[in-house]
Order: structure tokens, then sequence, then C-alpha cells
């Protein structure tokens, strides 16, 4: 069996931040909700909000630790394994990077201890000031890494001298055409997820009877804040659709399952894409549909993938199932907000035994979506890594052999498979001792004591 | 073009780095120590002890280790694209043993059971990552085979009896970093203790340096050249003298009962081996290859970052000064895990 290393160092890539990434769509949006609780706690008083922001913060900091001890990897991973990438494009998308390591590292850190350990240590506004802070430290993180991501997708402000890619413009590197789109819908993806989260987690509070007064406020207040931000992701994700049409056709034939250009278009629901021949089998289709949703009009041409040269070319097998489950998974999670809302009356949502269920069955929902959404979009950037400029197959270290690569991917695979499990393990009794275990300002507990990571009282010996 | 007309800015980049750097290795360093003499504390409560003198302030120490893989992506992108790939597997065995012992490090408290496991997880995650770093450190100096931009040689190159003597070399370099920081934050019997294995990372520490200055004049003219050749050989000859004066200090320090002067020693120990190993390689980034001025990345890129930078990074070192203030102090059996 040939062992081919670009292959492989997909994979590798895959691995590292398919895991990384989770840890970001549930810190970014959890920071925000606590801060959120925090800002409660303060101005009304109430001591259940604080109780509530206290459990939050012991999660929060076991996702934050392990998104820490996960990040370490990725810039290594440019180096490693794609060397000849980082080579063509540091000039460009380096500082980004580093803007990221910078902000993320000053807000974060210096807050985080606060937030943490400070609750007993610093005046109460200032408390809640840690915890703004911290959540614009992960949205700074968001919007530099993302910022990096989209000029991979849709380059500007550069000068392509030798192979090399040059900084012309920073704004336009930094503001590339898709990079509001993206920052925009990915952002609202991760409220999203946290607060699919949140909702499950509250549900069981108030199914269990363990703690149904938390239970309940959490689920009413996430409720609500999911009616706005779910419909408002569908219109995101429109708008982004729009762009990637205009930008990178390419990737939009391929999440469509589009090989033969049409006017009118219709709209494949499902099928199984055949690349080798360049036709979508056993399709089942809306006709005009495609049109209508893409170019808002009842004629327009929207162009298939059989109009490029098969090397400019995406798989369409990934992006085209991707994005079915990231839409499934977007309606999935619309209809469950809206009968959520629709049930306040008589507090139907925490007496139905079948809606507590749902809700908590649906906590992982944002996650499959985010992957799902990832997937569609990096894996309809190919073959390349910069859109159109820079192959995949020639960003890859040249030294690497697959026997190289797969060794260190099942280094990988191992040693995750041990933290990310266990990590989770953690969380899930965090968790199950809920918020009530956790004595605010409770005397005894030493700055110096404190580990880094979110601590529950009944695990310490 | 305009960034004819901007300065130059790679000194300011180099010094930025190679402070980041060191400053990485001092931390991280201390903290990685008090691992490898986690296997060597007598009882549970003692293995506590050096677990909560850490506590506070590792994972800030890690995150240097970020900075400084991009802070030369960014400012030498192309000794990136060379060095990494040379060093493929001691960076993967460095990444993962972090990971397991960073876990290693919080289940251990929690899972009490298995506490035994985790114990062992983090001796030998700090140990290896440790090893590893420093088959990175001797792979640098000994060079890599460079063709064009990119590492033309193969991955398991960088391990070789020198670069194995260098991992050995910063074992022990760590550990004495570690026994320093451990001095001041225990007392008793236990730091008795821990001033004995100071003087047995002492004296591998010197040896290894006695070992490196010898051994790498023999493997690379260059080296030998920039050391021995006049007016030279008088102009650096402060730095093996004041090595050997230090090292001597640094024992005394361990046996006499002094707190904070064994630590401070291994500081000044490192500083010089780091300034005795830049003197042999400057002005090269990549050994025998390219230079810094070479390997820079653009004017341009290099003043976006320096504006950021530039507040950015004295507030970081400001934060980090001061929760070193707030931990200040020994550690108390009475406080923490126990």
């Amino acid at each position: 069996m040939h062992l081919d290393p670009v292959f492989l160092s997909r994979v590798q890539f895959v691995w590292v931040i398919a895991l990384h990434i989770l840890l970001p769509a549930f810190t970014v949006g959890l920071a925000s909700f606590i801060a959120c609780v925090e800002g409660m706690s303060f101005f009304t008083g109430r001591t259940v909000y604080a109780r509530i922001s206290q459990f939050w913060i012991r999660i929060f900091s076991v996702a934050f630790g392990m998104g820490v001890v996960s990040g370490i990897v990725m810039p290594f991973q440019f180096g490693t394994n794609w060397s000849r990438f980082s080579d063509a494009t540091a000039n460009v998308i380096a500082p980004l990077l580093a803007y990221e390591g910078l902000t993320a590292f000053f807000l974060e850190a210096t807050f985080l201890g606060v937030l943490l350990f400070g609750r007993r240590l610093v005046p109460r506004w200032v408390h809640f000031m840690a915890a703004v802070a911290v959540a614009l430290g992960t949205l700074s993180s968001s919007f530099w890494i993302l910022a990096a991501n989209s000029w991979m997708q849709t380059p500007a402000g550069y000068a392509l001298i030798g192979g090399r890619f040059f900084p012309t413009n920073w704004w336009a590197v930094i503001f590339n055409p898709s990079f509001p789109y993206r920052l925009a819908h990915t952002v609202t993806a991760f409220y999203i997820s946290t607060g699919f989260v949140v909702l499950g987690i509250g549900a069981w509070m108030v199914r269990a009877r363990r703690f149904p007064e938390e239970g309940r406020i959490i689920m009413s207040a996430t409720l609500w804040l999911l009616l706005v931000l779910v419909p408002l992701q569908i219109g995101l994700g429109d708008l982004h659709g729009l762009n990637t049409l205009r930008y990178q056709p390419t990737k939009l034939a391929a999440l469509e399952g589009r090989y033969d250009s049409a006017a009118p278009a219709p709209l494949t629901l499902f099928g199984i894409p055949d690349d080798a021949r360049g036709v979508m089998r056993d399709e089942i289709a809306i006709p005009r549909l495609g049109s209508l949703l893409l170019t808002h009009s009842w004629n327009g041409r929207i162009r298939g993938l059989n109009d490029w040269p098969v090397d400019r070319r995406p798989p369409v097998g990934p992006p085209f199932y991707a994005f079915r489950i990231m839409v499934g998974a977007g309606l999935l999670m619309l209809a469950l907000v809206v009968v959520g809302n629709l049930m306040r009356r008589r507090d139907a949502f925490v007496t139905s035994e079948a809606f507590l269920r749902a809700c908590e069955c649906a906590g992982p929902l944002g996650f499959v979506a985010v992957l799902a959404g990832w997937t569609t979009t990096e894996v309809g950037r190919q073959p390349w890594t910069v859109f159109g400029l820079l192959r995949t197959s020639e960003s890859v270290t040249p030294s690497l052999t697959g026997p190289d690569v797969l060794l260190s991917l099942l280094g990988y695979v191992a040693v995750y498979a041990v933290i990310f499990p266990g990590g989770f393990l953690v969380m899930r009794r965090i968790v199950r001792a809920g918020p009530q275990s956790q004595a605010i300002d409770e005397p005894g507990q030493g700055r110096r004591a404190m580990l880094p990571i979110a601590r529950a009282p009944e695990l310490t010996p | 073009m305009i960034s004819a007309l901007l300065p130059d800015f790679v000194p300011i980049w180099t010094a930025i780095l190679a402070v980041g750097i060191f400053l990485y290795v001092v931390l991280d360093g201390f903290d990685l120590g008090v691992g490898i003499l986690f296997r060597f504390a007598p009882d549970l409560q003692s293995r506590n002890l050096l677990m909560n003198s850490i506590a506070p302030v590792w994972d800030g120490n890690e995150t240097w280790l970020i900075l400084g893989g991009v802070g030369l992506l960014v400012a030498f992108p192309l000794a990136f694209a060379i060095i990494i790939p040379a060093v493929y597997f001691p960076i993967l065995v460095m990444l993962l043993a972090l990971c397991f012992r960073g876990v290693a490090f919080e289940f251990r408290s929690r899972d009490v059971a298995h506490r035994g496991f985790w114990d062992h997880g983090f001796f030998l995650g700090s140990v290896i990552a440790t090893f590893v770093q420093g088959i990175v450190l001797g792979a640098f100096i000994q060079g890599f085979k460079v063709e064009g931009r990119v590492f033309a040689g193969g991955s398991f190159d960088c391990f070789t009896p020198f670069s194995l003597m260098t991992g050995i070399a910063l074992v022990f370099g760590y550990g004495l970093l570690g026994a320093g920081w451990l001095v001041m934050k225990t007392s008793g019997a236990l730091q008795k203790s821990i001033r004995v294995q100071g003087v047995w990372c002492l004296c591998g520490v010197c040896a290894c340096i006695a070992a490196v200055s010898l051994w790498s004049p023999l493997l690379d003219l260059d080296i030998a050249l920039r050391w021995l050749s006049w007016p030279n050989s008088l102009v650096l000859a402060p730095i093996p003298v004041l090595t050997l004066c230090v090292a001597l200090l640094t024992g005394r320090a361990l046996r006499n009962g002094s707190e904070a002067g064994p630590f401070v020693g291994a500081i000044f120990l490192f500083l010089l081996s780091y300034g005795g190993i830049a003197v042999s390689l400057w002005p090269m980034i990549v050994p025998h290859h390219y230079t810094v001025w070479e390997a820079a990345s653009s004017p341009k890129t290099q003043a976006f970052l320096l504006v950021g930078t530039a507040f950015l990074l004295p507030t970081v070192l400001l934060y980090t000064a001061w929760s070193y203030w707030v931990f200040r102090g020994k550690v108390r059996g009475d406080i923490g895990y126990h």
C-alpha cells in the first residue's frame, strides 16, 4: 500500500483541528454567557445568578485548559507538515496568528485568573469586568484566526512574487472578501453550540429534579437567546453562501452537488455524487429552487464543476454531504427553539418530559453543525490551501515520507484518545455535582491552593 | 517600493525572539524541572507540595512556547519552514509529552484511584519533553541538510550522538532550575534533600557544558574559528571564565543555605550557555545556510506586528510578573491538595 504524505498530513490536520475546534466552539459562547450571568448577578444581586455563574466557570476552565493544550499543537502543524505553505504565506498570515496569540494571551490569561480565583479578592464590579474581558479575549481570538482562515479562502491585499505572498495592504488582507461573513457565521455558530449545550444541561437539571430553580432560569434565558440566534444564523448562512458563489464558485458547485451548469438550476436535495463521471446519481431535486436561493431570481444561472478543468475541482462528496448535515442540524435546532418558545404558556417547556428529553438529546447538535460546516468550507477549498493560487500538494513539507506521517498521526490519535474522553468525564462530574455544590466565596480556599483548571470540591482528596 | 523606506527591523525581532525563547526556557524549564525531580520526592505530602509550587504558573509558562513558535514563523519564516520539519519527531514527541503532562497534572488530584499512574505520567512527560527539547537544540547547533528553501534530509537525521548528549544536558539543566525553584518554595527536610539533588544536577550540567564546549568546535570548523582565532579567544574568554565562576557559586549556594542563590545561579548558567551558543552561530539562524537577514520576513510584515507587540508584550510581561508576586513565598502543606 502506498502511503501518501499529503493525504496523511491532511488526515492528521483534520484530526487535531476537528477536536480542537470543539473547544473554542464551546468556550467562545460560554465566556459571553458567563459575562451575561455575571452582569445579571451584579445588577440584581440575586445569589442564584452567582451560583449559576460559578457552576459554568468551572466547566469553562476545564474546556479552556484543554483548548490551550490542543491549541499548542496547531501552530507547529504549519511547520512540521505544511512547511512549503508556511514559507509561501508567512509574510501575510503569520502576523495574524501572532496577534491572536498576543491578544488572547493578554486578555484571557490575565483575566481568567481573576475570574476563576478572584471572587473574594476583588470588588464585584472588577469580577464582572474580568468576565467581560475573558469574553472579549475569546472573540479576539476568533477574529484573528478567522481572518487568517478567510484569507486562505479569498486572498486579497497581497503581491505574489516568486511563488511567495507579500503584503501590500493590511486592511485588505484582514478584511478580505469572505471574512465578514465567515466571522459572523462562525461566531454565531459558536454561540448557538454553547446555547444548545446550556439548554441541554438546564433541561437535565429540571428533569432530574436536582436543581429545578437554576435549570428553569437557564432554560428560559437560553430559549429566548436561541430564538434570536438560530433564525439570524440561517440568514447569515444565506449571505455567506452568496459570497461563496461569487468568490469560490467551485466550492459552491461542490456543496450544491452541481456538475453541469444550469439556468434555471434545480436544488439537489439528495443524490450520490460521482466525481469520476461528473454526474449526480439517483438525484432528488426541486426545480428552480437552486436559482431562487442562490441568485434570488427565477432563472439565475449556476455554474457546474464540469466548467472547470479536473485539477481545479474539489471532491464533491464531503462538502455535499457535510452541507446537508449542517443544514439539517440547523433546521432541527430551529424547530426545537420555536416549539420551546411556544411551550412557554403554562410553563409546558419545563413540565413536558418529552421536550426536556429532546433538549438533552439536542445538546451536541451545535457541534455537529460546526464540524459539518467546517468540512464543507475546508474540503470545498480543495485542491488549494490558498484558493486558486497555492495547491495543497505543493504546500506539504517535502522531506516527509508516508511512514513518517503515519507514525505521527498514530501518536496524535493515541494521546487525544486519552485526553479528550478524560476531559469530557471531568466536565460530566462537574455537571452531575450541579450548581448548588458550588459554595460561593467558600472560606479556606487559599489562592495558592488553586490549580488553573476548575476543581470540583467533591473530587478533591 | 515602500518597504525600501522602512528601517531594518531584523535586529529588533532577533532580540525579541531571543528574549522570548530565553523566557520560555527559564520559565517552563523550572516547572519541567520540578516534574523531573518529582520522581525523587520521598512521600505523598512532598509530591503534593512540589505540584502546588508550580500549579498557578505552569500553563502561563507553557504559553510562551506558542509565542516562541509563532514568533519564529512570523519573524523568520524561512528558518521555521526548514528547522521545524527537520525536527519533526522531537517536536511531535514534545507536544504529546506536554499534552500528557498537562492533563496528568490536573487529573492526579481528581482520579485518586489512578494517582500512581498520573504521577508517573507527570514525571515521564516532563523528562521526555525536556529530553527532546535538548535534541532539538543539539540538532540545531549541528545544522541541517538544506536544498534551496527546504529541508532536504530525513526525519530521523536529527538523532545523533551529539543531539542525544544535549538532550541529557537539558534534563540536568532543567533539573537544576527546578531544584533552584524548589529551594525557594520549600523548607526543612524536603528542602535539604532537594539541595542534594540540585548538587547532582549541577555536576551533570557542568559535565555537559564542558562536553558541548569541546565537542562542538570539533564538529564544526566555523565554530572552532569563531572561538579559537585571535583576538576572538581573548574577547570571548569571559564567557567560559564566568561560567566556571557561576557554577562554583551555585554549588556553594546549594550547600550553604542560601534561599534564592541556587535559582539565580541556575538562570545565569543558562544565560551564559545561551550566550555561548549565540556566539557560536551568529548571525546564522539556519546554521551554514541562512542568516537572520536572509531568513527574515518582509519589512512590512515585521513593521505591522511590531506596532502591536510594542505594547502587548510589555503588558504580558507585567501581568506575568504580577502573578508571580501574588503567589510568592513558601508553599504550605496545609493549603492545597493534601
